[in-house]
């Protein structure tokens, strides 16, 4: 049990951490950086390094943006090897459609209730 | 002071961007640095600590007897809330500015992204203000994930 | 050559232009800093009860405007000319301060150096014989600049060490043919300078230029050094622009002393986190129509150099990977009485 929690602090705080570092180095605004951060989690599921990341690193590895881009493609490679050409564009949101309608609904009711303080 | 600053008269654009170099060079060295190190000692920190957090709700799903795989989609529900609950508190800005990409990285930081526009658009309209608004930062991060994916897959297909 | 002239770019008032009445008001933020006790109302919030930012920044300008005319006894109509500017897409704030008070307006933009551009503006209609009494305002809110210029409110932004934050407060100054006050004997009208800075959190570093450049000319136009002048006011370059300032005038061979200051420097303590420090039309017209009117009437100021900047970005220019042009715009008030 604390070993998964020592393992999701490590993996998931190194990711962050690197974004930052990338952010400093760059001076890439915010938004920059979460777009390279989802499309490096895209690659490096392409490459298959990121389920063994997430057996590795738990939730270090799924809370992070980049197991949005592991999502992203896992769920186009397997549509893509399944029918082909099609695919690729069928399965990309299989994965994520849970996370993409929880945050549109969630978003919008909070949005609803809340008033921004500035 | 005679024939002092130059900078009205017409010079070349080489002239012009030689200028513009010195000055900037010069301006470089009276700036602060960014605190590269403390920025990512912080970023790790909190990053660390959020992810610790959807770690823990996870490990309380797998011992109410779920697996790994079920316990996955109520975490994320449980993060995206809270991040969207905190930024309605007003909390999460303050977050951000102590740890950079340490609460912008996380899926909080994602679900603070939809839900800060949407928030502060609201005062135009549901429709172009609060809908429109809510991908302003999400949309570019769907849009771009899933042109990558997009592409991997395809490329899967060449080469495999 | 014009007779009101003096040099390449100052005008030389020649009449009795005096700032008769100045007041200010401020958000809660710039409440806690330095300058809380020469403001002449602190607010308790930035919202004010209304239904947008936009709207209380509204509401900041015509509460300044309207105690201003009740300290100089004055009301609508005994202004004959009203010149404003702000920070907002189209100066709405402005405009829309001059729908409520039904004074014949004049909008200006000239971003944080507004103020003293519209005081400059306002002296040559008196000194022009087109007016006695002109009233110049402009304002800043820290929100309304976040939201068009930057990002939601709400958003978790990290900031850069040469980040500024916006003052929410507003400034408001009456100037008169008759009466006595600080009068204006100059004005000196900046060109603009851009020395190819992109990043809009660094615009003390585009703007420094600009400041340079106008402080130089007015020098030059005058035929006076820094040490005139009890106090030399920039706003609103803060700490870094200041730092860079002072750099490039020692450069060109003139040494700006301990009578230089900046109005984003002022503003705010260190402790209150703000980075480089203020910015914003409100910071130096918050801080000319509180202490450094006040000041000189007190007869502990009585040669003032105002150099206001501005950075003339906006939010399409910044995302077209354009660079920030910066603009200085100076006034020199005297206080002999």
């Amino acid at each position: 049990m604390v070993t998964s929690l020592l393992m999701a602090f490590l993996v998931g705080g190194f990711i962050c951490a690197v974004a930052q570092l990338v952010m400093d180095l760059t001076c890439l605004p915010p938004a920059h950086i979460m777009v390279l951060t989802v499309v490096a989690g895209a690659v490096l599921s392409g490459l298959g390094f990121y389920e063994p990341l997430i057996k590795f690193g738990g939730a270090g590895a799924t809370v992070p943006l980049t197991s949005f881009g592991n999502a992203l493609t896992k769920g186009a490679l397997v549509e893509a090897q399944r029918i082909g050409f099609l695919g690729a564009f069928t399965g990309v949101l299989k994965e994520v459609s849970l996370g993409i309608s929880l945050a549109i609904f969630i978003a919008w009711f909070t949005a609803l209730i809340f008033n921004p303080k500035g | 002071m005679e024939g002092g600053w130059d900078l009205g008269s017409k010079i070349t654009k080489e002239e012009e961007q030689r200028k513009n170099r010195e000055y900037q060079k010069m301006a470089n060295k009276l700036k602060p640095r960014r605190p590269i190190l403390r920025n990512f000692l912080v970023a790790f920190l909190v990053g660390g600590l959020i992810c610790m957090f959807g770690q823990l709700v996870l490990n309380l799903f797998i011992g109410q007897g779920m697996s790994a795989e079920d316990a996955s989609g109520p975490m994320l529900a449980i993060m995206i809330f809270l991040g969207a609950f905190l930024t309605g508190l007003g909390i999460y800005d303050d977050l951000g500015k102590f740890a950079g990409a340490g609460s912008a990285v996380p899926i909080t930081g994602f679900a603070n992204s939809m839900v800060s526009p949407s928030l502060e658009f609201k005062r135009e309209g549901y429709i172009l203000g609060l809908g429109a608004r809510m991908f302003t930062v999400a949309g570019p991060v769907i849009a771009y994930g899933s042109i990558a994916a997009i592409l991997i897959a395809l490329l899967s297909l060449v080469f495999k | 050559m014009a007779e009101n002239k003096a040099g390449k770019q100052t005008l030389v008032f020649k009449k009795k232009i005096v700032l008769m009445e100045a007041a200010s008001i401020v958000g809660p933020k710039e409440g806690q800093g330095p300058l809380a006790q020469y403001f002449d109302l602190i607010l308790a919030d930035d919202l004010l009860g209304e239904k947008s930012w936009e709207k209380a920044e509204q509401r900041i300008m015509i509460d300044t405007i309207r105690l201003a005319l009740g300290k100089a006894n004055l009301t609508e109509d005994d202004i004959e000319y009203f010149l404003a500017g702000d920070l907002l897409n189209q100066i709405i704030t402005a405009s829309f301060s001059a729908r409520e008070l039904q004074i014949p307006f004049l909008g200006i933009y000239g971003a944080c150096s507004t103020i003293i551009e519209g005081l400059a503006l306002g002296a040559s209609l008196i000194e022009a014989g087109f007016a006695d009494r002109v009233l110049t305002a402009s304002s800043s809110h820290n929100c309304t600049a976040e939201r068009q210029y930057r990002a939601p409110t709400e958003l978790g932004v990290q900031l850069t060490p040469t980040a500024q934050c916006t003052v929410t407060g507003a400034g408001v100054g009456i100037l008169s043919s008759q009466g006595t006050g600080p009068a204006i004997t100059h004005a000196t009208i900046g060109k603009v300078i851009d020395m190819g800075i992109k990043d809009p959190s660094d615009m003390g570093t585009a703007m420094a230029p600009a400041a340079a450049d106008t402080l130089n000319q007015h020098f030059q136009d005058t035929n006076r050094t820094p040490n005139y002048y009890d106090l030399i006011l920039t706003g609103d370059l803060a700490q870094i622009g200041s730092d860079i300032l002072r750099e490039l005038m020692r450069k060109n061979g003139t040494l700006l002393g301990t009578n230089y200051n900046d109005s984003g420097i002022m503003v705010f303590d260190k402790k209150q986190g703000v980075n480089s420090g203020g910015s914003g039309c409100g910071c130096i017209a918050s801080i000319t129509c509180s202490y450094v009117y006040k000041k000189m009437l007190a007869g502990e100021l009585k040669k003032v150099l105002l150099v206001g900047t501005g950075a003339l970005l906006s939010t399409t220019t910044y995302q077209q990977k354009e660079s920030i042009p910066g603009i200085a715009h100076a006034i020199a008030l005297e206080y002999l009485g």
